[in-house]
């Protein structure tokens, strides 16, 4: 079984990204189970989403607290909080952000980026000040752990998302382009 | 089709398929996005149901009452706080033997305020007369809502769906979601004689003397012996038309079993790997899921645990004084039984903290270990 964590901030669409995540992974034929951090969340506060995939039933029913993989839908929030808690060595983390991988200072882990915030102003999803970047890093979690297809992403995305379905599933295929590892 | 699904969202398809006609809700968290998926359903018309926005959840039982008592198919879902402002129209809805449908999705009752997993709600209303479903998976949500209406209208009595909040009710997993038309020819139309009608008015629930009264009550307790039946037949008819099979209760290695951890809701899939791991180590143990708790299925669970050693209960619930109340039902039912086992009650996962397979696997050993309980509530999981 892989465990999955996405961080970010209220608003961005972490809880989202963790459904269409296992949306792909279901079409691949996985097992799927995807959850928010249980609770109260709030616009612009540090928020968590996770993501179970396995080839059979998952029976597990409680929280993940040492994941495979991270997700970091912002950048500030390596710094504001303690992202990598629990994560396992060797585990991608997928950044939010226009720096490159070697400029954050995680040694245990392999770390890809991609700059979802100029993706979505491309494609226009959300605003400046509240840009919606949960499916362009999508497309960079394909393309750094090869886990699954970009093309599921796609069909996930355009499945999932209610508005602008095609310019999110672009903003994805342009992230798994422009990923740096 | 299968789709990755939400558990409150399995619920509002299974209320859309079963072609309610009537839904009144009040929100309350975990619960809300069962009706928020059904209130658009009904904006976009793909279902044909009065959705009414009411001020409480007394005047969402109370509505649902009346649609019931004019013949219509009716829903509402509720949790905690929401289900205990129900409380005096559950007995009614029971009373004036209404084949209602309800979720209570399992939430801890305030103070302490808190939104998460225990079962203390429902079970507080465990003496109104509703039938009690509790359920583990997404799927088992649909599947279990469609089936409360078929138990319903044949025992003209209300039911009520339970699962635990977060760990199913915002939880996206796969749910096959079967064809409005094998729905349509596997649950019958709603049917029902004796309604409210302007064309032939009569009264109902007026003044009971004492003289007719207790045989009221006899019949209620008669309509709930005759449900256990009812809960299976449900459950093997299901199974003909989806290939997916519900009873009372379900169990794995029980036969050979000498020890029998029994659960309820999500905390079985955990259970499920903890009995399975030890098994492979040799112990002999085996798992009942308690899926039916009112009527109490007590020959069911009897015949299972009669001559069994040791039984483990795991409640996530509180009957403040004695202890976890899965454990008290059957100690109940099984104590004029000769050859009864010994039974731990270990309460946990209060207030939904979490029930990993250590935990469950911590909580059958220790009951491993020791010949006899120390008290009737033991506890796992406290902070020292």
């Amino acid at each position: 079984m892989i465990e999955i964590r996405i961080h970010g901030r209220g608003g961005q669409g972490a809880v989202i990204a963790s459904k269409i995540l296992a949306c792909a992974f279901f079409a691949e034929g996985k097992f799927v189970q995807s959850f928010p951090k249980f609770g109260v969340e709030r616009r612009g506060a540090p928020v968590e989403a996770f993501l179970r995939y396995d080839d059979k039933k998952i029976l597990l029913r409680n929280n993940i607290y040492t994941p495979h993989h991270l997700i970091v839908l912002d950048h500030t929030l390596i710094e504001a909080t303690n992202v990598t808690s629990g994560l396992q060595k060797g585990g991608w983390i997928i950044i939010n952000s226009s720096k490159k991988p070697q400029d954050f200072c995680l040694p245990d882990y392999r770390v890809a980026c991609v700059d979802a915030n100029e993706l979505a102003m491309k494609y226009k999803l959300g605003s400046r000040s509240s840009p919606i970047v949960n499916t362009a890093i999508l497309g960079a979690f394909a393309k750094a752990t090869q886990m699954l297809k970009i093309d599921s992403i796609v069909t996930a995305v355009i499945d999932e998302v209610p508005i602008k379905a095609e310019d999110n599933a672009q903003a994805a295929k342009d992230a798994f382009e422009q990923t740096t590892i | 089709m299968k789709k990755v699904l939400m558990g409150n969202h399995a619920a509002s398809w299974a209320v859309k398929l079963a072609d309610v006609k009537m839904i009144a809700a009040y929100p309350i968290t975990p619960q809300t996005q069962i009706v928020e998926e059904l209130s658009e359903m009904c904006g976009s018309g793909e279902l044909k149901a009065k959705f009414l926005k009411v001020e409480s959840e007394h005047s969402a039982m109370a509505s649902c009452i009346a649609a019931s008592s004019a013949g219509v198919r009716a829903f509402t879902a509720t949790s905690a706080n929401g289900l205990a402002l129900m409380h005096e129209l559950l007995h009614w809805a029971s009373g004036a033997r209404l084949p209602l449908v309800m979720v209570n999705v399992n939430r801890a009752m305030a103070p302490g305020w808190n939104i998460w997993a225990d079962q203390s709600d429902s079970l507080s209303q465990r003496d109104t007369g509703w039938l009690q479903l509790y359920v583990e998976d997404n799927q088992e949500v649909l599947d279990t809502v469609l089936q409360a209406y078929y138990i319903a209208e044949k025992v003209n009595l209300p039911v009520m769906v339970c699962y635990d909040a977060f760990f199913l009710s915002h939880t996206y997993e796969a749910v096959d979601i079967p064809e409005k038309q094998a729905v349509q020819d596997w649950l019958p139309p709603h049917a029902r004689e004796n309604i409210l009608n302007t064309k032939d008015p009569r009264a109902f629930n007026g003044l009971v003397m004492p003289d007719v009264y207790m045989e009221m009550r006899y019949k209620l307790q008669q309509a709930h012996e005759e449900a256990v039946a009812v809960v299976k037949e449900a459950g093997e008819s299901f199974a003909k038309a989806f290939d997916r099979s519900y009873s009372t209760i379900e169990t794995v290695y029980c036969d050979d079993a000498e020890t029998v951890l029994v659960t309820s809701s999500s905390t079985t899939s955990p259970a499920r790997l903890v009995v399975e791991a030890l098994r492979e180590k040799g112990m002999k143990i085996g798992l009942m899921k308690v899926r039916l708790f009112r009527p109490f299925p007590v020959d069911d669970i009897c015949q299972v645990l009669s001559g069994k050693k040791k039984v483990v209960v795991i409640d996530r619930n509180i009957s403040f004084g004695k202890g976890g109340i899965f454990a008290d039902e059957i100690r109940g039912a099984i104590a004029n039984d000769p050859q009864a086992p010994i039974i731990f009650g270990y309460i946990t996962g209060l207030g939904g903290r979490d029930i990993t397979p250590e935990l469950v696997e911590d909580i059958v050993m220790e009951a491993e270990k020791n010949e006899r309980p120390e008290r009737l509530a033991l506890w796992k999981g406290l902070k020292s």
